[in-house]
């Protein structure tokens, strides 16, 4: 143990005042603490946004509802798009990348800590800018209000003249500063996983985890780049005469639609494909095999990064493309399909034949999977051009990319906070309250999100505050209701899981899993230097060799 | 004992998710099958065409539905076959289960497969973005000008020489000699989309971007649509009506709207209320010193069922209220609530029921 690490520790022990404490935390550089401070940051903004879509919900439980003014609700559905994408999803993905991926390829911290938290901080004022737009928005006291252009602000209604104020400029810089802060972590995450493996920890011995978070880095640096290059020139346009976008003044509003979709569907893949990582790690260890087809995973995941960067345009099938065009992003849309396909029948591979432990985080994997494979299937009826005229802006749309964030997305999530809470916290969540929140949440989310297709077939598009009775859409909406409802209900049990957990948790122990990556051989939570030693690998699951000395994996790879 | 009876949550969540699906399949089915009194289409479902891109759009739809359920079913049941089959029994729960690490003839296998089935989807689709982009535009064809406004549709018939709103009238199509109708959508201000689901797919209105669509509707009767593209405060009562009339009914509306506003000398109250008020700023009546086009030309106002884009029915209390108060029933559009006294409201109100 290094004299700075026991120094801490012995003031940890002495009880040192709390504002020491916070102190040691705002200035942190260590990965662990930034990665739970993504974590923590990521939360508070699930709250919010969470309640913004319970607002959402309320007012469209029944036609010509006044709950809220068609102002609010459309703040509302652009403040919960904007904070569920840019101030959950991608922090609380990179929160975990950032704690598990040193861990995990047995380094003692990523590349660059210093650009690590400069990173994390410039994420978390953009969420600050973001919100201070209800109170700052006019530039008065107190006189403003959140943006309402939607989370995709085509233009124009961005232009000054649709959306005077500076509710829009919020929204544009608090993506502009998170953005650069998404790029840093990026970059500092493909630099950690070239240059930080411990020896013997080849590429094609890396942990799947890493070699989906390193794919998915590449892609932010690709997708985030152009939305910010956007943001910048929607700012010139609006302050220093630019005509970008301006279609009153011969701008383009398509150009917006392109850089926004060439960012918005990668974007998709940077989200999901950590998700995949996680699911990646947790099905072999409840399965007690190791991940089915290896080479053809991590292959699958960069086919995936590849095609995805090639398909934005089937946001756009609707905006009058020629049939050449539609043509093209049909097929490209379709062949994504592939990869991913490959990628559940892999996880299929891996139960196979395994012995299935249906701890909690294994319960959400499996949902996972299946839910998985609806929006999977969702996006193929989506990317069928024609069939998309129809869909397209209707709630069917809505229900699709639900099921990709909700029910793929989140569960994985769900999953990956079960099943390293133990490393985190060095304690056991409480079993029986994890499988409460499961059920809950599986049947909050399949009453919301299955219904949630049919409005959408039936005429219903998205992002009206209101609609009109008899369109057969008045109990559809109701059910959908309740559902979200119970999903509120079921995130409170898991807060409340968390919570408790760390209080009165058993004591996890280095290794509760019997798991098989170098994070579950350093201590619950690991020491600031996570390894006393840098640990030596021979195989892709060090662990297992140190449990099967007779016969270690290093033999068959 | 315990880790038996876990197993069967499992089970039953496959129950679950498969009685799910087949109540969803029912609730559609129900829901596409209530039909109301002929002619009418209250619920505008997708699944319930009436002109020639839907009915294609359809039918593609029931081919990509068919593979993917496919797909569906075939990998669910292996799914759940192998949460159930591989399921930990307290038996052997210390023993590890023999490690595999993949199979190449297999990979394969899995890659192949859905190689073809893409290829598959990909021609059906790519024939029918064709069918339908692509379809020539016949000499008999009625051209429409859709215009977007926030938050109303401004409909032209450049040949017929009709300007009016919200309520789109077109022949019905009998296929044997096809007239449809053929619209090039324009924006005035921000992105909107044109949507009748029953007629055809949805194609947005861009500024700076001409584009196209058309319909030839099969059965007459009124089509239900709305703003498909978020376009500010009051998109949601950007309403859509279609009236597919027949032949004889659409040239006689056709030769009504042609026709100069009604002037019955007995209103020139409201309609000097009218003229000297801020209403023509925005207002067009045919006859009158009223030529704006911020708003719905109002020369044959009465020919309409409704007003304020479909967000109210149009009648006489209705039509004082809009003109009183706005926000009461379009918070938020763009409509100035125009101060004006009772008397001047009912004069101006009596004037407007003239305008057939």
């Amino acid at each position: 143990m290094s004299p700075d690490a026991k120094a801490i520790q012995t003031a940890e022990a002495a009880g040192q005042p709390w504002v020491q404490t916070l102190h040691e935390w705002v200035t942190t550089v260590d990965h662990k603490r930034l990665g739970i401070l993504y974590i923590l940051y990521a939360l508070v903004f699930l709250i919010i946004a969470g309640l913004e879509a319970t607002i959402i919900r309320i007012q469209l439980m029944r036609p010509h509802n006044d709950f809220v003014s068609p102002q609010v609700f459309n703040r509302m559905f652009t403040m919960h798009g904007t904070t569920m994408i840019f101030f959950v999803a991608i922090p609380v993905l990179f929160g975990f990348a950032n704690y598990l991926v040193p861990l995990m390829i047995g380094a003692r911290d990523m590349a660059f800590p210093r650009l690590n938290a400069f990173s994390f901080w410039l994420t978390a004022l953009g969420g600050f800018l973001l919100y201070f737009s209800f109170v700052g928005g006019s530039g008065l006291y107190g006189a403003g209000n959140a943006p309402d252009v939607g989370w995709w602000a085509y233009a124009p209604l961005t232009s000054r003249a649709f959306s005077p104020g500076h509710s829009s400029d919020y929204w544009t810089v608090a993506l502009l500063v998170s953005g650069f802060g998404s790029i840093g972590t990026a970059i500092n995450l493909i630099a950690t996983i070239i240059s930080m493996r411990c020896p013997g920890m080849t590429l094609s011995r890396m942990p799947l985890f890493a070699w989906l978070n390193l794919i998915m880095a590449g892609m932010v640096i690709l997708a985030i780049s152009p939305l910010t290059a956007a943001q910048v020139m929607l700012t010139v346009d609006r302050y220093l005469g630019g005509h970008f976008f301006d279609t009153q003044a011969g701008g383009s509003a398509t150009l917006w639609m392109h850089f926004f979709w060439i960012f918005g569907h990668p974007e998709v893949y940077v989200l999901v494909i950590p998700a995949f990582a996680f699911v990646s790690e947790i099905i072999p260890v409840f399965s007690r095999k190791p991940i089915f087809g290896y080479p053809v995973m991590v292959g699958a995941t960069a086919c995936i990064g590849f095609l995805s960067l090639s398909v934005w345009a089937h946001h756009m099938f609707t905006i009058g493309m020629n049939s050449y065009a539609n043509s093209f992003f049909a097929i490209t849309t379709f062949a994504v399909g592939i990869p991913t396909g490959i990628k559940i029948f892999n996880w299929l591979g891996t139960m196979w034949g395994g012995r299935i432990q249906f701890k909690t985080p294994m319960l959400f994997c499996i949902a996972f999977l299946f839910q998985f494979l609806i929006a999977g299937l969702t996006g193929i009826m989506l990317g069928a051009a024609p069939f998309n005229w129809q869909l397209s802006g209707s709630y069917f749309v809505v229900a699709h990319f639900h099921y990709v964030i909700v029910g793929g997305i989140l569960f994985a999530l769900f999953a990956a906070f079960y099943y390293w809470y133990p490393k985190i916290t060095g304690r056991m969540f409480n079993e029986t309250l994890g499988k409460l929140h499961f059920w809950l949440f599986l049947i909050g989310f399949h009453l919301t999100f299955d219904l949630m297709h049919i409005p959408g077939v039936l005429g219903m598009p998205r992002r009206i505050y209101t609609y009109e009775p008899g369109r057969g859409w008045d109990t559809l909406n109701f059910l959908v209701s309740i559902g979200a409802f119970v999903q509120g209900i079921a995130t409170l049990v898991f807060v409340a899981n968390l919570v408790v957990s760390y209080f009165k948790g058993a004591k996890a122990g280095n290794d509760p899993w019997d798991a098989w990556t170098l994070e579950w051989s350093t201590s619950s939570p690991p020491p600031v230097y996570n390894f006393a030693s840098v640990p030596t690998v021979a195989s892709r699951r060090p662990l297992w060799d140190l449990k099967h000395p007779e016969d270690p994996d290093s033999r068959y790879e | 004992m315990t880790n038996k009876h876990k197993t069967d949550w499992e089970a039953v969540l496959a129950r679950v998710t498969g009685i799910i699906v087949i109540l969803t399949g029912v609730l559609l089915a129900a829901r596409v099958c209530v039909a109301g009194p002929p002619g009418d289409h209250p619920i505008p479902s997708i699944f319930d065409p009436h002109s020639t891109p839907a009915e294609s759009i359809r039918h593609l739809s029931h081919f990509v539905l068919a593979i993917t359920g496919l797909i569906f079913l075939v990998v669910f049941s292996l799914l759940s076959y192998v949460v159930v089959k591989f399921r930990r029994r307290v038996a052997d729960a210390e023993r590890e289960p023999a490690q595999v690490y993949g199979s190449t003839q297999i990979e394969l296998a899995w890659t192949i497969i859905p190689i073809l089935i893409v290829v598959v989807l990909f021609l059906a689709t790519a024939r029918v973005i064709h069918a339908i982009q692509d379809a020539p535009k016949p000499a008999e064809a009625v051209e429409v000008t859709a215009i977007g406004h926030q938050f109303w549709w401004e409909f032209r018939y450049p040949k017929l020489g009709i300007v009016t709103a919200n309520e789109l009238h077109v022949p019905v199509s009998d296929p044997a000699h096809p007239t449809p109708t053929f619209l090039k959508l324009f924006s005035a201000d921000t992105d909107h989309s044109f949507w009748i689901p029953q007629l055809a797919g949805k194609t947005d209105l861009i500024p700076n971007h001409p584009n196209e669509t058309w319909v030839d509707p099969h059965e007459t009767g009124l089509f239900l649509g709305q703003c498909a593209q978020y376009c500010g405060t009051q998109h949601a009562k950007m309403l859509l009506r279609v009236y597919v009339d027949t032949p004889e009914d659409f040239n006689a509306w056709a030769r009504a709207q042609q026709q100069p506003a009604n002037q019955d000398e007995k209103e020139a109250a409201g309609r000097l209320v009218f003229e000297r008020t801020a209403c023509v700023n925005c207002h067009a009546i045919n006859g009158t010193n009223g030529t704006g086009r911020f708003g719905p030309d109002l020369t044959h106002l009465m020919s309409r069922n409704t007003i304020a884009a479909g967000a109210a029915l149009n009648t006489h209390e209705k039509l004082r209220l809009w003109i009183q108060n706005p926000d009461a029933i379009k918070p938020g559009s763009l409509m100035p609530a125009m101060k004006l006294s009772d008397a001047e409201v009912d004069a101006l109100v009596r004037y407007l029921e003239t305008l057939q």
